[in-house]
């Protein structure tokens, strides 16, 4: 059973919600439910999402739930929501992950703070939601920029020492982005009304299969992915994320890891790829070269970071670099033509990659939630500072290490699923493609499981470490949860592929269309 | 055929099902329930393999394909879960079941006051079903589950004892080489896939006849898929993890590093062996490699101290023969090698166990001596151990090793004369660190010290039953299998070309029965080696106990370059790990914070302000200043118009 506008709720049910929470931060009445409240509405957008994947129709590429209503009709800007195989797992991971992180905040923010804090993020949910779930191009722009101001806020407000700098990088990074994707989507735009009998459109279907030139789609094509790259990040349009997450917050750190991040890979899969096939293609070979360097030379600078969050966030940068190199690997095979070979190879390769932002989603907010226990408890996030922590959090050791295996990528956790398909699909390519990305199975264990090694194994260093508390109630439900997660889509990525797989091969389909 | 789905599943699922209770409620279960719960489970994967391995032995049961359940589906292309059960598998089933079994047992006696006795427990009954799915798996995908999760449950065994600094490094030393091993693996599966389009094994292998032609291909999967073996089979210069991994529990040592995980490389490429047959460069690369492992880590086994270690440096040779085994085609002798150095190496390295656990964790050979009075049992099994490690008429290990030395001799391949030579010394080699750890330990005078007399008697019934149990295979599996191995048992599992099989010429002129073979083995080149050597260790251990100082002083090169494991190690921690940090460094500081940051970043931003701060000088309010900017540009204006 389904209601009409339930993705419109999934949007503004939590935004709402959290609006009314500031409001009444203060209110009498409102103080004894505060600490439960936030925690209430997520669950009730997870039910809604729950619903959602229960009535979807994996036969289907179409987008679903359709919603279109005229917001400006003189410029033909509509509000206009849907879902498909693309977006669906998107928005689950968002609610998920917005769940988990209300569930762990009291014992990571004062009792004074909470409220505000969870308004902030039940409102960034809302918008992302609607990051996903737009199919007008300038809603879609409206919600990709909406979203970063409760982000700038968590890391401003609830950030460490250098927070203004970091938040001001930020900013400057993605505003210098997203500028020229407006511009780009103005001009496409303006070609949409060129036709014949048509009208200018922002509907970002109607933006597919537009008639223009190579010239054009290269223009196009850096304007709108500076954008995403800088979103996703991809060397060298990175360095604002160690920065960003080294000041924010543990539960801004998650998000921004485990959802920010994919809003980049997301945009490149609805906007780059079937908008702008030729020029993709034209430029795929430099795309994998930035991806490859990605899952190399930043897992080479992850391996010397003394910083745990800096580690992470290096490590985030490498494993995006597998979402990318899918995403582009494909233009080196299914030009001219597409054989039943190629298309295969083709939708492994995107769906190799969209797994790999779901799982790294999982996993990279596991870990930072993981570098947050700690830091909420010893207040320092430098590996030296640490060493025999298993001594003291047996319990929490354990979860670490699960989530530091999603991170190198071992078979039976989801972070394998995503690197497989990728190297099967760039070794369809080249060699070479497939040789460097799979230097990733060599860095990432390097990286992670030393820096494991020092924090977690060992003898007991210092009397903090000696002092350590495990794992509170909080903490074991998120764990826990987080833990299913990836080892249920390691174990079973079909659970997930089943939802993606119209929708890609629709897309795969699409992108070959114009040659 | 549903009854062997059944089976199959059950043999996996046990071990799983125990791991995981043992692993998430042990505390609670408490010692007993835990280790009667996992070994129990074991157990019940054992009895299954067993009954199937009689079934296929008689031939009352058929290879059977399957597929549990389907993993992923790709645009047509469904990678499933699913078992291949048939003559290789069941026979590996059958000794990693096995060996488990009496681990477990084993564990129950050493591990006896360890705090992490159920993390213990939970780890080999994991341990054992990854090895499992590894031999059972039927698609790539799956071998590399496995193959993983053997490497990764190494990782978390050779660290159990997390306070110890040196255990710590040992594992993740293990765990990185086991990946550039990984790295090598993965391209080959891919390429796998790229050649031809699926990853089931029966798919593969039924398409390699037609693309045979495709020689650069083949070569580069089988290169590819080679490494991953190297890593996990230790063959030079991916070894230097194993001599390491001794810092794990005696029982990880017997379990995982000699009996199952490392001989997962050779059972790889001889499950590969249709693909492998087509690579002529590969099967010379691997006889080379296999050689050199073997020979040279043979000759480091000579000088080490550490009973632990010694076996460990053999358990290096032994799969270096193996791996020339596999090189020369002759999978079937390999696996058979693999098989029972199973029994015989898991034996030494229990009773390797039992003496330092009476010992109170002495392992250096130097400080025992004359233990035969006190641990007879000990003493006994280890001596069929080691018999049966060098090979000597009649053992497990004579028909293994002799059927390999005979099948290397008569090898097509170029460079199989050099090979058949390294053998024979190898077998020299062998014997000589052998009966040198034995002089060293059970006989010679007594030099343990602090150990008071009533603690040196045999340890608890749980450690010495496996070695008793385990030294009737050590003797006998040998003479039961040789029949079976040659009758062609492997036809249907493993594929040799025509011209490579050396099997039949074997069979046809120099096989004359077990009984045959056993007095063969009298006469035969390896065991005057093994005569030699017994004479040179009777001559520097009993006759003149200074030789072997003076020997490595007046050689004291050799010795060095012997002590230092031929610099592999050093090279590593010289030269590799440095450069790696150093140039992580160097893309930090230099890339992101110099290049990224600082010109890019900082300098577009300073750009901006350092025009901006000139701009804001124009608006100086001077009128006269405004003046003469307007009417210079109008002059300029009109020139322009006038003149352009």
């Amino acid at each position: 059973m389904i209601f009409a506008s339930t993705l419109s709720v999934i949007i503004w049910l939590p935004v709402c919600a959290g609006l009314f929470m500031l409001l009444c931060d203060n209110a009498n009445w409102y103080k004894p439910i505060s600490r439960h409240f936030g925690l209430v509405i997520s669950v009730a957008t997870i039910l809604l999402v729950t619903n959602i994947f229960v009535t979807f129709d994996t036969g289907l590429w179409q987008m679903q739930f359709v919603e279109q209503y005229a917001w400006l009709p003189s410029l033909n800007i509509n509000y206009a929501l849907g879902v498909d195989g693309i977006a669906l797992p998107l928005v689950a991971l968002t609610v998920f992950m917005t769940m988990l992180v209300v569930i762990v905040a009291p014992t990571q923010v004062d009792a004074q703070k909470l409220n505000v804090f969870n308004a902030t993020f039940l409102i960034m949910q809302g918008l992302m939601c609607g990051v996903f779930l737009a199919l007008d191009a300038i809603l879609f722009y409206v919600f990709f920029e909406a979203m970063m101001i409760p982000m700038f806020l968590i890391i401003g407000l609830w950030g460490g020492e250098h927070r203004v700098f970091a938040t001001f990088k930020f900013i400057l990074y993605t505003l210098f982005g997203s500028l020229f994707l407006l511009v780009a989507l103005l001009y496409l735009n303006f070609v949409t009304g060129n036709a014949a009998n048509a009208t200018a459109s922002f509907a970002i279907s109607d933006l597919y299969n537009l008639p223009l030139t190579l010239h054009e789609q290269k223009w196009i094509f850096w304007a709108i992915f500076i954008a995403f790259a800088i979103k996703i990040p991809m060397w060298p349009v990175h360095t604002w994320l160690p920065d960003a997450h080294v000041e924010a917050p543990t539960g801004g750190s998650v998000i921004l890891a485990a959802i920010t991040l994919k809003m980049g890979g997301y945009g490149m899969l609805r906007f780059l790829l079937p908008i702008l096939p030729e020029a993709c293609w034209y430029f795929s070979s430099a795309v994998i070269a930035l991806s490859l360097i990605a899952i190399v030379y930043i897992g080479l600078v992850a391996i010397v970071q003394a910083d745990m969050k800096k580690l992470i966030a290096y490590s985030s940068i490498a494993h995006m670099g597998f979402v990318t190199l899918g995403f582009f690997v494909i233009f080196k095979f299914i030009f001219p033509e597409l054989t039943p070979d190629t298309q295969q190879a083709a939708v492994l390769s995107i769906q190799g990659a969209m797994l790999q932002m779901i799982s790294h989603g999982f996993i990279s907010g596991a870990l930072f939630l993981c570098v947050g226990v700690l830091y909420s408890r010893m207040h320092s996030r430098l590996i030296t500072d640490y060493a025999g922590v298993v001594n003291t959090m047996p319990v929490f050791a354990t979860f670490f290490m699960l989530f530091a295996l999603g991170n190198v990528g071992m078979p039976g956790t989801s972070g394998f699923v995503g690197e497989f398909f990728v190297i099967l699909a760039s070794y369809k390519a080249n060699f070479w493609y497939a040789f460097f990305a799979a230097m990733a199975l060599v860095l990432s264990v390097s990286y992670t499981l030393w820096m494991y090694k020092r924090v977690i194994f060992g003898a007991i260093v210092n009397r903090n470490v000696a002092a350590l508390k495990d794992l509170v109630l909080r903490e074991k439900i998120v764990f826990a949860m987080l833990a299913l997660a990836i080892i249920l889509v390691g174990v079973w990525p079909n659970s997930l592929l089943y939802y993606m797989q119209s929708s890609v091969e629709h897309l795969v389909a699409q992108i070959t269309h114009v040659k | 055929m549903n009854d062997l789905r059944l089976l199959t599943g059950l043999i996996l699922i046990a071990p799983l099902y125990g791991a995981t209770l043992a692993g998430l409620w042990g505390r609670k279960l408490g010692h007993k329930a835990t280790h009667l719960i996992t070994t129990g489970l074991v157990g019940v994967s054992f009895v299954i393999s067993l009954y199937l391995l009689v079934g296929f032995l008689r031939g009352t049961i058929s290879p059977w394909d399957g597929n549990y359940y389907v993993w992923g589906s790709i645009g047509g292309l469904d990678i499933a879960v699913g078992c291949l059960l048939d003559q290789l598998s069941v026979l590996m089933i059958t000794v990693v079941s096995f060996i488990s079994l009496l681990v477990h047992i084993y564990s129950i006696g050493y591990m006896h006051d360890d705090p992490g006795y159920q993390r213990f427990f939970s780890y080999i009954s994991l341990f054992t079903f990854s090895m499992l799915m590894l031999v059972l798996a039927n698609n790539f995908m799956q071998i590399f589950f496995g193959w993983e999760a053997v490497g990764l449950l190494s990782y978390l065994l050779i660290g159990f004892w997390y306070q110890r600094a040196s255990a710590n490094y040992a594992s993740l030393k293990a765990f990185i080489v086991n990946r550039v091993g990984d790295f090598g693996f993965i391209l080959g599966i891919a390429a796998v896939f790229q050649l031809t389009g699926s990853l089931d094994y029966a798919t593969v292998f039924s398409q390699m006849p037609q693309l045979a032609t495709q020689q650069a291909a083949i070569n580069i999967i089988c290169f590819a898929l080679f490494v991953g073996a190297m890593a996990k089979s230790a063959q030079i210069p991916l070894h230097v993890w194993l001599p390491d991994s001794m810092e794990g529990p005696t029982p990880i040592s017997a379990l995982i590093h000699a009996a199952t995980m490392v001989t997962a490389g050779v059972y790889m490429v001889a499950r590969m062996s249709p693909i492998f047959e087509y690579s002529p460069s590969a099967l010379t690369f691997i006889t080379i490699i296999g050689t050199l492992t073997m020979l040279l880590m043979g000759f480091v086994a000579i000088v080490q101290n550490d009973i632990k270690r010694i076996i460990a440096y053999s358990t290096l040779s032994q799969l270096g023969i193996m791996v020339v085994a596999l090189g020369v085609s002759a999978y079937a002798a390999s696996i058979f090698h693999l098989v029972t150095h199973a029994f015989y190496k898991a034996l030494l390295f229990l009773a390797a166990g039992s003496i330092i656990t009476v010992l109170h964790h002495e392992q250096d050979i130097m400080r025992m001596g004359n233990l035969r009075k006190y641990l007879p049992i000990t003493f006994a099994t280890m001596v069929i151990g080691s018999l049966a490690l060098i090979g000597f008429p009649g053992t497990a290990g004579f028909f293994s090793k002799d059927l390999i030395i005979e099948l290397v001799a008569n090898s097509p391949l170029p460079i199989a004369p050099v090979a058949y030579y390294a053998l024979l010394a190898g077998v020299f080699v062998t014997a000589l660190y052998s009966f040198r750890l034995l002089a060293l330990v059970f006989f010679t005078e007594d030099r343990t010290v602090d150990i008071p007399r009533d603690h040196l008697h045999e340890p608890s019934k749980h450690i010495w039953v496996p070695l008793v149990i385990l030294a009737v295979p050590s003797i006998l599996v040998g003479g039961l299998l040789i029949d079976t191995i040659l009758n062609n048992y492997f036809a249907q599992a493993i594929f040799v070309l025509p011209e490579h099989n050396t099997f039949a010429d074997f069979i046809k002129h120099d096989y004359h029965g077990v009984l045959g073979l056993f007095l063969h083995g009298f006469i035969s080149p390896p065991f005057v080696m093994l005569v030699l050597a017994a004479l040179v260790s009777w001559w520097c251990y009993f006759k003149q106990p200074g030789l072997p100082l003076l020997l490595s002083k007046k050689f004291s090169v050799i010795y060095f370059v012997l002590t230092n494991k031929f610099g592999f190690d050093k090279f590593n921690e010289i030269f590799i790990l440095p450069n790696v940090r150093r140039l992580g460094t160097m893309f930090w500081k230099v890339g992101d914070v110099f290049c990224i940051d600082g010109i890019m970043i900082n300098g577009t931003v300073k750009g901006i302000g350092l025009v901006a701060s000139k701009m804001r000088k124009l608006q100086s309010g001077y009128l006269y200043q405004y003046a003469f900017a307007m009417v210079s540009a109008l002059v300029l204006l009109l020139l322009w118009i006038f003149y352009v």
